[in-house]
């Protein structure tokens, strides 16, 4: 396998030349930054929460591929799911991502792009890279719920 | 900064060759370069972070533990009197490495991160007060940024910084106005780990000096690759890390001068440092060992001897040739074969070291140096520890190739075909 079948799939690079839910949200329920400080991997999450649901999500990334293609991926998965919804993706991605033991995942059909940045387990420096911005939902989400 | 290359008294300018180095020949010494990355050779072109070393250092650390391991500057038996020679013989070629007036002045440390360290606490704190100004530069390596930064928060102390001008070199009109009677301390890199620029250090410190400022030179990139003699240069500290000459990892050297440093307190208490100890008071050890508490890492500052030794055979003013034209090469074939690569610093290869740093292709530099790596082509991307420096350049981070001894023209022709491939996976970016 090479990079370009493990890290830079077709996928991702769609992701990455044309992130969706790229922007801002003017008057946002939470507005969270995340940092990757040994990177530089930067972003900005904006959420809309009502009735338990996250109506918006717009992301502004200033990052590598695998940082923006995850942050992309992202809005299109939890986009109109309610919080409890979003955490259960939230998990079976960090779980898909960080579990060792666990190889060629196969997700549900609605959350099938993920798949594509399991390859990024092979070069680990970079998962933080594909963590970023679901790290950053997390806070979102607390924020958006006034539990930060 | 640069010491004038030899030159013949009875031959004609002409005939005067300038000395060089055959890297070829070098890179054979070093094993590690023989090795394979993805199916391809090695191409070590992240000298500026750490430099890969020859046998001959890796041969004096395990020979030492083979055959003379001991502590050092108290047994009586053979080993201890050798190890410790060893050890001492290693300070005195350093002393003669930096031109410097005494062996005692040279204090050993981790790295070049620990003597600023030893500096800021055993002579900044005593020394800079509400009010003062210290002045470093707007490329300083963290180490000596978050350093002073930090002090100066501390004591109500302000810090200053000498600008860069748009090509990315010091800005000594600037410097001039920056450098007052305010300033007690002038600490400031000789070379840029990110954009290559050479500071000129004598006009800075002619700058500092009319103030009456003390001068720290953060020699972490200078050292190891410009002839540096602390008496021309005429600065009053000097840190630097052998594991980028050469040496080992967990060897650093801070040189003073010797009046400075009679005056400093210790910086870490303990065995070693002391010549009495009493039950309510000790009396410290003389010079260089007041400052060396502990058993010091023995065996890598030995390793170190063997560096100086490698890079003495070679000669500093062969090594600076060397990457004046490995550079000059680099940067040529860049410009030449890509319109989109974008360069950050002086583009003049007399005006900085060995480092190129550059963002190419709308390609993230985490992902450029990811994909170099495919084709065994090991560079840095990132910040680089310069994280003000990335702000005032409005990036991120930037990709950095650095070259040293070893390095051909061969290798970057590597680079550049490896960049040709990176841009090739990743197809041309649209839209963003």
């Amino acid at each position: 396998m090479s990079l370009a079948d493990d890290l830079y799939r077709e996928t991702i690079l769609d992701h990455y030349h044309n992130p969706r839910n790229h922007g801002v949200i003017e008057t946002p329920s939470a507005r969270v930054e995340g940092v990757n400080p040994l990177c530089g991997d930067e972003l900005t999450l904006y959420l809309i929460v009502e009735d338990g649901k996250i109506k918006d999500v717009k992301l502004e990334a200033k990052g590598c591929s695998i940082n923006t293609a995850s942050g992309s991926m992202m809005t299109e998965v939890i986009v109109g799911k309610t919080l409890e919804e979003a955490h259960e993706i939230i998990n079976t991605f960090k779980d898909m991502m960080m579990n060792k033991t666990k190889t060629d995942v196969e997700l549900p059909e609605d959350l099938e792009d993920l798949e594509a940045l399991q390859g990024v387990k092979k070069y680990p420096v970079r998962i933080k890279c594909a963590l970023l911005p679901w790290n950053t939902l997390i806070e979102g989400i607390e924020t958006a719920e006034g539990k930060r | 900064m640069i010491k004038e290359l030899p030159t013949a008294k009875d031959a004609s300018a002409e005939k005067v060759q300038k000395k060089t180095l055959d890297a070829a020949k070098i890179a054979q010494d070093f094993p590690i370069l023989h090795r394979k990355i993805n199916g391809h050779q090695l191409v070590y072109l992240d000298n500026a972070a750490t430099s890969q070393k020859p046998e001959s250092v890796i041969k004096a650390l395990s020979h030492y533990y083979e055959y003379y391991n001991a502590n050092i500057h108290r047994g009586l038996h053979t080993l201890s009197e050798e190890a410790t020679t060893a050890y001492e013989d290693t300070r005195e070629k350093i002393r003669a490495f930096i031109d410097a007036p005494s062996e005692r002045e040279v204090i050993f440390t981790r790295n070049a991160t620990e003597a600023i360290n030893l500096v800021l606490n055993s002579w900044g704190k005593h020394h800079i007060k509400a009010g003062d100004e210290v002045v470093i530069t707007a490329m300083e390596h963290h180490s000596n940024h978050v350093t002073w930064q930090q002090l100066c928060l501390e004591q109500g102390a302000t810090l200053r910084f000498i600008e860069l001008t748009e090509d990315g070199q010091i800005d000594l009109k600037q410097a001039a106005t920056v450098i007052g009677a305010k300033t007690k301390l002038v600490a400031i890199t000789q070379m840029s780990n990110v954009l290559g620029t050479i500071t000129p250090v004598k006009e800075i410190v002619k700058l500092a000096r009319a103030q009456g400022a003390v001068i720290l030179l953060d020699g972490a990139q200078g050292v190891p690759h410009l002839p540096t003699s602390v008496k021309d240069l005429d600065v009053d500290f000097l840190a630097f890390s052998f594991h980028k000459m050469l040496g080992p990892t967990g060897v650093g050297v801070l040189w003073g001068k010797a009046e400075l440093l009679e005056k400093m307190p210790p910086f870490m208490y303990g065995g070693d440092m002391i010549s009495s100890v009493h039950r309510d008071k000790t009396k410290f050890n003389e010079l260089p060992w007041k400052f060396e508490a502990g058993t010091p890492n023995i065996a890598d500052v030995i390793a170190s001897g063997a560096a100086i030794d490698y890079l003495n055979n070679i000669g500093m003013d062969a090594v600076r040739q060397h990457e004046i034209e490995i550079t000059k090469y680099a940067l040529e074939r860049l410009l030449k074969e890509f319109d989109d690569i974008k360069i950050y610093g002086p583009t003049d290869p007399e005006l900085k070291g060995g480092v190129i740093s550059f963002t190419f292709a709308s390609i993230h530099p985490h992902d450029l140096g990811q994909l170099l790596n495919e084709s065994a082509v090991a560079i840095r991307a990132g910040h680089h520890c310069c994280q003000p420096l990335m702000n005032d350049l409005g990036v991120s981070g930037t990709a950095r190739a650095s070259f040293y001894i070893y390095n051909t023209n061969e290798d970057v022709d590597k680079l550049i075909n490896a960049l040709r491939e990176a841009k090739r996976v990743f197809g041309h970016v649209a839209s963003r």
